[in-house]
């Protein structure tokens, strides 16, 4: 392969995965930001999102849109539950205890998917109409990667579209930017922090379903991918909901290019550039100091 | 290394920023040995943010600081205690879960080299232990030194902090609004502490009560919106209309 | 900035002299001062013996003559006791949450099992020299992460352990991989007492440097540099408004730390002769943590009771099914969480007070 094609290949499957990883990133993001809150188990939305799409999808013959809105609802109005019952209690709290607690749902969740599913990674089948490769006359690309970033693309317009227009979107900004104004004010933060909560989990739930053909759902999910979206929202700076998508693209095509230009180096180019940069700016590339 | 002439604090030019904020806006102040000055202003005026810069718990975007003469804007806030700079905080800032006597014995034992060492058990270091209750006997706390902070009443937690203080045997005292907060029952023993502290120790107090102030402070200087106002004595401030109309006028319609 | 870095244990009959001679003295010493009160006499007394520090020993003795079959479990969890005591130092008393612990445990332990892989097979030089390199990297990567602060120093451990265990596994020609570190050999202790397979060896072992360990987390933790350390758990401004270091305080219990820890991991590679990738891995840092939790953090004693706790709960679990163990333990570690803080010793202490006990 020449060198522009390669280029083009490791900027395709770089953007895929970026989408992927802004998606479930944006949530943790904004709980660490917002919430005061470590979500470590975060990834457990995701997984728990791509598990039940898959298996609609599998064992259910569920058409695949139907599945995908199903399964980010489901976990939408899971993660409210949790977010009543446990987090709560720590926003904004001591630092360990919200460690713990997400450290011990990621435990009951790993426990829960092999116990399930068993411990092989779920087979993703796309639907024949995003099956094969996509011609875009220059090239062709795979139909379904194409079209996961389209998605992803729409989605995240939607999302920062909203929270420029709907009253929610300026109450989360509003209280993203200046926490305690925001409260003394009157806004209901309670509220906000549920809504946030959950819409933080439904992406997450997406991400993880829409990217279970990048990053395979297995029982470890939540765990092994834990270190890329808590690098992806570290450089792009905690609390911001733009950041960790310029963050996103910039892991995701940096993971890609490293891992297909020299493999034996592995992850190490990631968590190196990471170490690097959070050491140069704390706050991250687009965090406030 | 300190020359006699200096001050025993000083700043030139001193700013800080936040964005486009001037917190700290060219301060030129002078502090004079065993001095009692009060800097007071309108809430937000920036007093706070002045003690932190001049301790050096904030870097300032500008300016310079000098204790006794000496420029110790680049040092490390540890280091200008060990010169003798000791600060109270205006929100109580203790060892809450401590006993009295360990949150003083804390800060005795930084003073006398004793904190960094590994081996030797704390409780054996009889200087340290005697030296802390002392101070505590001195400010009337004796007998609240077994208990924890947490569980004082808050007037006697602002003792604590100026035991703490004190404990370091500064040179230079910078107290953030010592009564604050104190129901004014309580805060008649704070204010008997604060006039009968060793007069070679040069005092900075900030203190929104004007009673207070001139009761305590000799030289006044009024800070507005990050800027020195005017500088002088009591009577004089007193008299000053542009204080009267930015100051008191402020105050009055809180 | 001048440096200081932690000094060597003193000699171990006069720490052992050190810390016996109080706790001989007790009912004979003299009486508070006239004009002290009872808060300075606590301040003196506090680090003499009690009679229930001596427990742990007393029931790990007895378990080698009970408990013959159960050596070689008993001494992972001694080393595991080990290594969360070198956990507790940071966790509890300079209140750094770390999510990457499990890299100094590693990093001993592959220094350990590398050097007996290639010809040093003495252990007690080994062990040093895995406390040594782990404690090393405990300073290089402290001087580095200890200036950031919550959440970024979190990421930040996580990313060392990553890294470290990033690079082992594709060092693969001298660590071995993914398929772990094989062929040590280690020769007699003290070129007397062969490691047998019955794990007595290695339980005596593990004990004895556990034992040293304790003493030394026990003396640095009651020194002034250790209630320092709590200083800075509890309010890091007044301690730099006081005057301490706290960067310096922070990185040299951080180095102490990370070195007992290679110790630890040390241990580990000589008992079982055998080092693997999970010895760097965040499951490690994880229950590492968890252990302590169970125990109590910033105890001292947490860690006796936490990781035996928690290995034997595992050993006995994992026989029927290791799923339901992780599932189990992450129940536990959410109800610690919401209705169990302190972990057990905070328990107890609950108990104790309610039932009017003096603590
Ligand atoms: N970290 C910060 N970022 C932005 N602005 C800040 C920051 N810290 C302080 N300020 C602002 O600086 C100004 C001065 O604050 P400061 O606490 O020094 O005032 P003060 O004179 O001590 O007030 P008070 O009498 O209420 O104690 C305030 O307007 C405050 O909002
Ligand atoms: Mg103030």
């Amino acid at each position: 392969m020449d060198a522009v094609s390669i280029f083009i290949s490791i900027a395709f499957h770089g953007i895929a995965f970026a989408m992927v990883l802004y998606l479930v990133s944006v949530g943790l993001s904004v709980t660490m930001g917002l919430m005061g809150f470590v979500n470590l188990a975060h990834g457990v939305f995701a997984a728990a999102g791509g598990y039940l799409m898959l298996t609609l999808m599998n064992g259910y013959g569920v058409p695949f849109p139907l599945a995908l809105a199903i399964a980010c609802l489901a976990v939408a109005a899971g993660s409210v539950v949790l977010e009543r019952l446990l987090y709560r209690r720590l926003y904004g709290g001591n630092e360990l205890d919200q460690v713990l607690l997400s450290i011990g749902l990621i435990f009951m969740s790993v426990a829960t998917a092999k116990f399930f599913w068993g411990p092989l990674p779920q087979p993703m089948h796309p639907p024949a109409y995003l099956d094969g490769q996509l011609d875009l006359g220059f090239r062709s690309f795979p139909t379904y990667r194409s079209f996961l970033i389209v998605s992803g693309a729409v989605v995240v317009s939607l999302l920062w579209l909203g929270l420029e227009r709907t009253r929610f979107g300026m109450t989360l900004r509003a209280a993203v930017d200046n926490h305690r104004m925001a409260q003394s004010i009157g806004i209901d933060t309670k509220r906000l922090f549920t809504l946030t909560f959950a819409l933080g989990s439904g992406l997450a739930a997406l991400g993880g379903a829409l990217g279970a053909e990048i990053l395979a759902i297995d029982p470890g999910y939540a765990l092994e991918q834990l270190i890329y979206f808590l690098i992806v929202v570290a450089v792009g700076g905690l609390g911001s909901i733009r950041g960790p998508f310029f963050a996103a693209l910039l892991v995701g095509t940096a993971d890609t290019a490293f891992k297909y230009l020299e493999p034996e180096l592995g992850a190490f180019f990631i968590y190196g550039m990471t170490l690097a940069l959070l050491l140069w700016r704390p706050q991250g590339l687009f965090g406030r100091a | 290394m300190t020359d006699v002439g200096a001050a025993a604090l000083e700043t030139r030019g001193l700013c800080k920023n936040y964005g486009a904020l001037a917190v700290a806006n060219d301060i030129n102040f002078r502090l004079e040995r065993g001095a009692r000055h009060a800097l007071i202003g309108p809430n937000g005026a920036g007093k706070t943010t002045f003690l932190d810069l001049v301790t050096g718990r904030f870097p300032p975007t500008a300016g310079r600081i000098l204790l006794g003469g000496a420029d110790v804007t680049a040092l490390a806030q540890a280091q200008r205690v060990k010169r003798g700079l000791a600060r109270t905080f205006q929100i109580n800032t203790l060892f809450r879960g401590l006993s009295v006597l360990e949150n003083v014995c804390m800060a005795t034992s930084e003073r006398l080299g004793r904190a960094g060492d590994l081996f030797r058990p704390a409780g054996s270091r009889r200087d340290v232990i005697d030296r802390a209750y002392a101070a505590l006997e001195r400010l009337g706390l004796a007998d609240d030194a077994a208990r924890l902070v947490r569980e004082l009443p808050y007037g006697r937690q602002r003792l604590v902090e100026i035991a703490v203080a004190l404990s370091l045997e500064p040179d230079v005292l910078l107290l953030d609004e010592p009564a604050a907060g104190v129901p004014s029952t309580e805060s008649g023993i704070i204010i008997e502490v604060i006039e009968s502290l060793p007069p070679e120790i040069a005092v900075l107090i900030i203190e929104h009560d004007m009673d207070l102030v001139f009761r305590l402070a000799r030289r006044l200087t009024v800070l507005v919106q990050g800027r020195i106002l005017v500088e002088g004595t009591p009577p004089e401030i007193a008299a000053n209309a542009a204080v009267r109309e930015v100051y008191l006028g402020e105050r009055a319609s809180t | 900035m001048e440096h200081n870095p932690p000094r060597p244990a003193m000699p171990v009959a006069n720490a052992l002299r050190e810390l016996l001679w109080p706790a001989l003295r007790v009912g004979s010493g003299p009486g508070p001062a006239p004009g002290t009160s009872s808060a300075v006499d606590a301040l003196r007394r506090g680090h003499h013996l009690r009679p229930l520090e001596m427990l742990p020993w007393l029931v790990a003795a007895a378990a080698y003559f009970l408990f013959p079959d159960y050596l070689a479990l008993g001494a992972q969890i001694l080393l595991a006791v080990l290594f969360a005591l070198s956990f507790d130092l940071i966790l509890g008393y300079a209140g750094i949450v770390s999510l990457g612990h499990a890299a100094f445990f590693g990093v001993g332990a592959y220094a350990a099992g590398l050097l007996a892989a290639n010809g040093w097979s003495e252990p007690l030089s080994g062990l040093v020299i895995a406390g040594i390199a782990a404690g090393l990297v405990g300073l290089l990567s402290g001087a580095v992460i200890l200036r950031t602060r919550g959440l970024t120093l979190l990421m930040l451990t996580l990313m060392i352990a990553a890294l470290l265990q990033e690079t082992a596994n594709k060092a693969g020609a001298i660590t071995g991989g993914a398929d772990g570190l094989q062929g040590m050999h280690v020769a007699p202790l003290l070129g007397l007492f062969r490691f047998d397979v019955f794990g007595r060896t290695a339980y005596v072992y593990c004990l004895a440097v556990l034992f040293l360990g304790w003493l030394a987390a026990r003396r640095i933790v009651q020194s002034p540099f250790g209630r320092g350390l709590i200083g800075i758990r509890e309010n890091e401004d007044r301690m730099r408004a006081i005057g301490s270091p706290v960067f310096r305080r922070r990185l040299v219990i951080y180095g102490i730390s990370a070195a007992l820890a290679g110790i630890a991991g040390g241990l580990m590679a000589q008992t079982t002769q055998f080092v693997a990738l999970d010895a760097l891995g965040f499951e490690r840092s994880g229950v590492v943590l968890i252990m302590l939790i169970l125990g109590g953090v910033g105890r001292l004693y947490g860690a006796f009771i936490g990781a035996p706790l928690y290995m034997i709960l595992q050993d006995g679990f994992a026989q029927q099914d290791p799923v339901y163990w992780y599932f189990w333990i992450g129940l536990l570690l959410v109800l610690v969480v919401v209705f169990a803080r302190g972990g057990v010793l905070g328990l107890g202490q609950r108990l104790a007070r309610r039932l009017g006990w003096p603590s």
